[in-house]
């Protein structure tokens, strides 16, 4: 049975080479596994598994040449059409709808997350990019007509704005959002009609091993690979030539990947971290701020990189919005949050233990939760009340928390507020809370970061139609709706000039006093 | 050869951040006024500058005034009048989760902070000031550091940028590799180079360290089509103007032509016609024609000439002391029998007065021919066929594309200019210059008065739909 597959390949050879051969088995005896009623017998079920662990060894033994394989299945302009990427997004929303349950439950695995968080955080977000990208593909892909100056013969020349794919793209992400940090970063890339290779997180076991499965089973083999690994396996393909990279994760390794693609001049988008503030101002709903607040921070136990880090809370509100934090914190998880089925766990005991650390550095200043469990990932909901005076060097304000601990500091006024963003890295969201009209501008005028909120948190990652990245050390570029279509492609110009008429004063011999005629025209 | 202290380059990038978080530079007024300036600055200097630039490049003032001067007042114009428009936020559509009608979502521009420009010789004057216009237009300070091998248009632009434009804000640092170096080690928030892809690399490495972000405007070999049945005087005369323009110097020249073997000797006739036509029967005495922009590219054309000696139709005159390359045409036969690829003339990009011609016997050999080599960052199609046109267009990519023209889509605002691959990332020029050096943030409004309680713990998954319903 190898043998045929392996000889039907090479009709296949065209599409993919040998990395196809070992795609398209994988393709086949994936919808196999799948379909328990075909397989009968525990023997054949034992066969079929090892032609399938065969089938990824041999895709990962492509792994060195994965880019330029691509790059001829690209070549073959397979990818072009709207209706091939209308086809792939519409099976990646099969894909979606299909395994919710199993995705569900894989990233309850890797994360401890509760079903109502993992589909509204992740599987609606990207059944809402693959629909958006679906409804607006045809607008996206065509070109754009722009004006043309007098000298190019208005009316006889056209001037457009085409975009193109850029070829293959390279997808890494993390382990936060297991699931949509992928998917919508594949929703674009093949929007904009690029082969692509995914590397997702080996940290989050269950969700990428189940999308590794998924994908090739959904989407065109030949076309989208997934690379399962590590460290190891992502320098092997950071070596390789891309048309693009998008990288999700730390800066640290944003600046190990940004260096790796300046060797091709590979252009890269890099969606990174940072702290992210948030100010509470005086007269707002503190209630409905600190509810607010509370679910962006502990959502997914504060593993979110747009999750409100810190809040820098004006004096006058302080002690009540500490107080309503609480409140809402019993409301949300009870009075033992490690009972409550809502809050999320730690990925890892590594990053458990991190977390653990930091909080010992300032175990005085916790004025509600504290608990941590490292055997079992857990974290309580934890708020920290930290003095002005000891901003800069307490031990919860250093780096990222990427946890559920939540440092509340108290400032004089807004202006004290915007002083401490300002003196440090622009931040990949900032928060605002405030009912002043006045305020909101002032801290949005003169503050940076990738994007900010008014009154809420974490939800703009849900809005198509906004770009989401970083700027400075919190990344740059962005994606999601067109953006990250336009960020997937190349936007190119495209002059086409009239040859009825051609302006002799434009070619030499040059005569000096016809010289304004051509300026007046440009 | 003058070139700043490093002592006051230290911390460049630093100062002016200093100077950036005064908020000086955000205003529209403020942005108008330096853009106007530079718009004067060229105005009331534009003797001294074509002199400049002919002491740099021996080019005339007619392609000094077209290709450059003319260039940098199209822009300044151009983002003078929509400067308003680019500056205000955009708003984008909130889904029913949010809120609808009660919300707003937008994306507002912002300036990055210190923008550093870096430009090479060949457009000593357009380049930067470009560059300037849109670091300007976006809000951003600047610093400029101009190419030295372009020592008279680089050091009358740090004379006169002082002069015209708010000092604290816009600096020009004169010197070398040294110099550039010590820039390159401070922490930017974007920088714009042009140049090669050598140095770019080398950019983008240094940028890595600090996460900054980087727009490339290199370059690489432009490919160029014609097809049979063309009006081969028209296209023999627009190609030779977008080649021997600045003696060939251009980034976007046409480097190299693809013709359908049923045009070619016609092609080459006629180009030869044109050349006459255009410089008289010796260049050298042409007031029109440039110069190399020293002898070390000089001997490094002429030694690439060598290669293909015998296959010279046309010019072919070298005169390194005087930096005179003649406008010459080079018949490397035949795609496929005559292997031109193996030419040294088709190695790397020319950026001289030497056009290579290869026959092709179809469309799709030159189609073929053009994706084995880098991506260039122009392509030219001479043909009357839209469908060729629209072949060669989809199957292909570069950073732009004209048809039946050349390099005039430098001059177009409304076009970004920008290469793709090895030609370059991120583009500029009229509102993609605004865009290349703002952040484009996401804003989103919530409403207060309305919560929907289903999204908040305890969860309860029956829920869970009406919320999926609005996302």
């Amino acid at each position: 049975m190898l043998y045929e597959v392996m000889k039907k390949s090479k009709q296949r050879r065209r599409r993919g080479g040998p990395g196809g051969a070992a795609c398209w088995l994988h393709r086949l005896l994936g919808k196999q596994l799948l379909n328990s009623e075909i397989q009968p017998s525990i023997c054949s079920r034992v066969c079929v598994r090892i032609i399938y662990h065969l089938s990824v060894y041999l895709s990962l033994s492509m792994v060195d040449t994965l880019a330029s394989d691509l790059r001829r299945v690209f070549y073959t302009d397979v990818t072009l059409p709207k209706k091939w990427r209308a086809t792939q997004l519409k099976a990646l929303a099969k894909l979606v709808d299909e395994n919710r349950d199993a995705l569900v439950e894989a990233m309850k695995k890797d994360l401890g997350r509760s079903p109502y968080e993992s589909v509204l955080g992740e599987i609606a977000t990207v059944s809402g990019e693959i629909s958006h990208a679906k409804s607006h593909l045809k607008s996206w892909m065509n070109a754009e007509t722009v004006a043309t100056p007098l000298a190019q013969v208005k009316g006889l020349s056209t001037a457009q704005i085409v975009p193109q794919p850029l070829g293959v793209v390279l997808i890494i992400t993390p382990w936060n959002y297991p699931v949509s940090l992928p998917l919508n970063g594949l929703v674009a890339a093949i929007a904009a009609g690029n082969c692509v290779v995914l590397k997702p997180s080996e940290i989050s076991q269950h969700s990428t091993a189940l999308l590794a499965k998924l994908i090739p089973i959904y989407l065109d083999p030949a076309c989208v690979r997934v690379i399962l690994g590590g460290v190891d396996e992502s320098t092997i393909l950071l070596k390789q030539k891309w048309d693009h990279i998008m990288y999700t994760g730390n800066g640290v390794v944003g600046k190990i990947i940004m260096r790796a693609a300046a060797e091709h001049l590979t252009p890269v988008t890099l969606e990174l971290g940072g702290k992210s503030p948030t100010y509470v101002d005086k007269g707002v709903d503190l209630q409905q701020t600190a509810r607010r607040v509370a679910w962006g921070k502990f959502f997914n136990a504060g593993q979110t990189c747009i999750a409100p880090d810190y809040v820098l809370v004006h004096n006058d509100v302080k002690a009540a919005f500490l107080a309503a934090l609480k409140d809402n914190l019993k409301n949300f998880y009870g009075e033992d949050p490690s009972k409550s089925a809502d809050f999320a766990r730690i990925i890892s005991e590594r990053h458990c233990h991190r977390l653990e650390t930091i909080l010992k550095g300032n175990a005085d200043q916790v004025v509600c939760g504290g608990q941590v469990d490292v055997p079992s990932k857990y974290i309580a909901p934890t708020v920290v009340d930290i003095p002005y005076d000891q901003i800069e060097k307490a031990s919860v304000m250093q780096e990222e928390l990427f946890g559920p601990i939540l440092p509340v500091i108290g400032v004089e006024n807004v202006g004290k507020a915007i002083e401490y963003i300002n003196g440090h890295d622009k931040p990949l969201a900032l928060y605002v809370f405030s009912s002043s009209n006045a305020t909101q501008q002032e801290i949005l005028l003169r503050t940076s970061s990738g994007s900010a909120v008014i009154n809420d948190a974490i939800v703009q990652y849900s809005v198509c139609s906004l770009p989401f990245g970083g700027v400075g050390a919190s990344g740059m570029g962005s994606y999601h709706g067109e953006h990250g279509f336009k960020t997937f492609s190349h936007m190119r110009a495209v002059l086409n000039k009239s040859t009825k008429m051609d302006l002799s004063v434009r070619y030499p011999p040059y005569d000096m006093s016809k010289i304004w005629l051509i300026e007046k025209m440009m | 050869r003058v070139t700043t202290k490093m002592a006051s380059m230290d911390n460049l990038a630093g100062d002016l951040r200093k100077t950036f978080y005064t908020d000086v530079t955000h205003a529209i007024k403020w942005r108008t006024t330096q853009l106007k300036a530079i718009g004067k600055l060229v105005e009331e200097n534009r003797e001294a500058l074509l002199e400049a630039i002919k002491k740099d490049l021996g080019r005339s003032p007619y392609e000094s005034v077209l290709g450059e001067l003319a260039t940098v007042t199209g822009e300044v114009n151009y983002a003078c009048s929509n400067l308003k428009s680019w500056m205000a936020p955009t708003a984008v559509s909130t889904p029913l989760a949010q809120v609808k009608g009660m919300s707003s979502a937008c994306v507002t521009p912002q300036p990055l902070g210190v923008v550093l420009v870096i430009t090479p010789w060949n457009y000593p004057v357009s380049l930067p000031l470009n560059g300037i216009v849109a670091a300007l237009a976006a809000g951003n300070c600047v610093v400029l550091k101009p190419s030295e091998m372009a020592e008279h248009s680089s050091a009358l632009l740090a004379d006169l940028i002082p002069k015209y434009l708010d000092n604290n804000c816009v600096r020009v640092v004169l010197g070398g590799i040294a110099e550039t170096t010590i820039l390159l080690n401070q922490k930017w928030d974007h920088i714009l180079y042009t140049g090669n892809g050598t140095v770019g690399r080398i950019i983008l490495k240094a940028a890595a360290d600090h996460l900054t972000p980087v727009t490339l405007e290199l370059g690489g070999k432009s490919p160029t089509y014609v097809d049979k049945d063309v009006d081969i005087a028209i296209a023999a005369r627009r190609i030779a103007w977008g080649k021997f323009f600045n003696a060939g110097q251009t980034c976007i020249a046409p480097d190299y032509v693809l013709v359908h073997h049923e045009s070619k000797s016609a092609l080459v006739a006629a180009l030869k016609d044109m050349i006459g036509k255009f410089y008289g029967d010796n260049a050298r005495n042409s007031e029109d024609y440039g110069r190399i922009v020293n002898e070390r590219h000089c001997t490094r054309l002429q030694t690439l000439l060598e290669g293909s000696r015998d296959k010279i139709v046309c010019g072919g005159e070298v005169d390194v002391p005087s930096k005179f390359i003649a406008p010459t045409l080079v018949d490397l036969g035949t795609h496929g029998a005559d292997h031109p690829e193996a030419a040294p003339l088709m190695q790397d990009e020319l950026f001289g007065p030497i056009l290579p011609i290869i026959g092709v016997d179809s469309v799709g050999t030159a189609i073929s021919f053009i994706n084995s080599r880098d991506k260039p960052l122009a392509l030219y199609i001479f043909s009357k066929s839209s469908s060729t046109q629209q072949e060669i267009l989809d199957r292909t990519s570069s950073g732009s594309a004209v048809i039946n023209d050349a390099l005039m889509q430098y001059s177009m605002s409304s076009l970004p200019f920008g290469g793709v691959g090895a030609s370059g990332m991120g583009a500029y020029h009229g509102e993609y210059g605004f865009k290349a050096l703002s952040h484009m943030r996401a804003v989103l409004n919530k409403t207060t008065w309305m919560d929907l309680s289903v999204r908040y713990p305890p969860y309860d998954m029956s829920k869970l739909w009406m919320l999926e319903k609005m996302l």
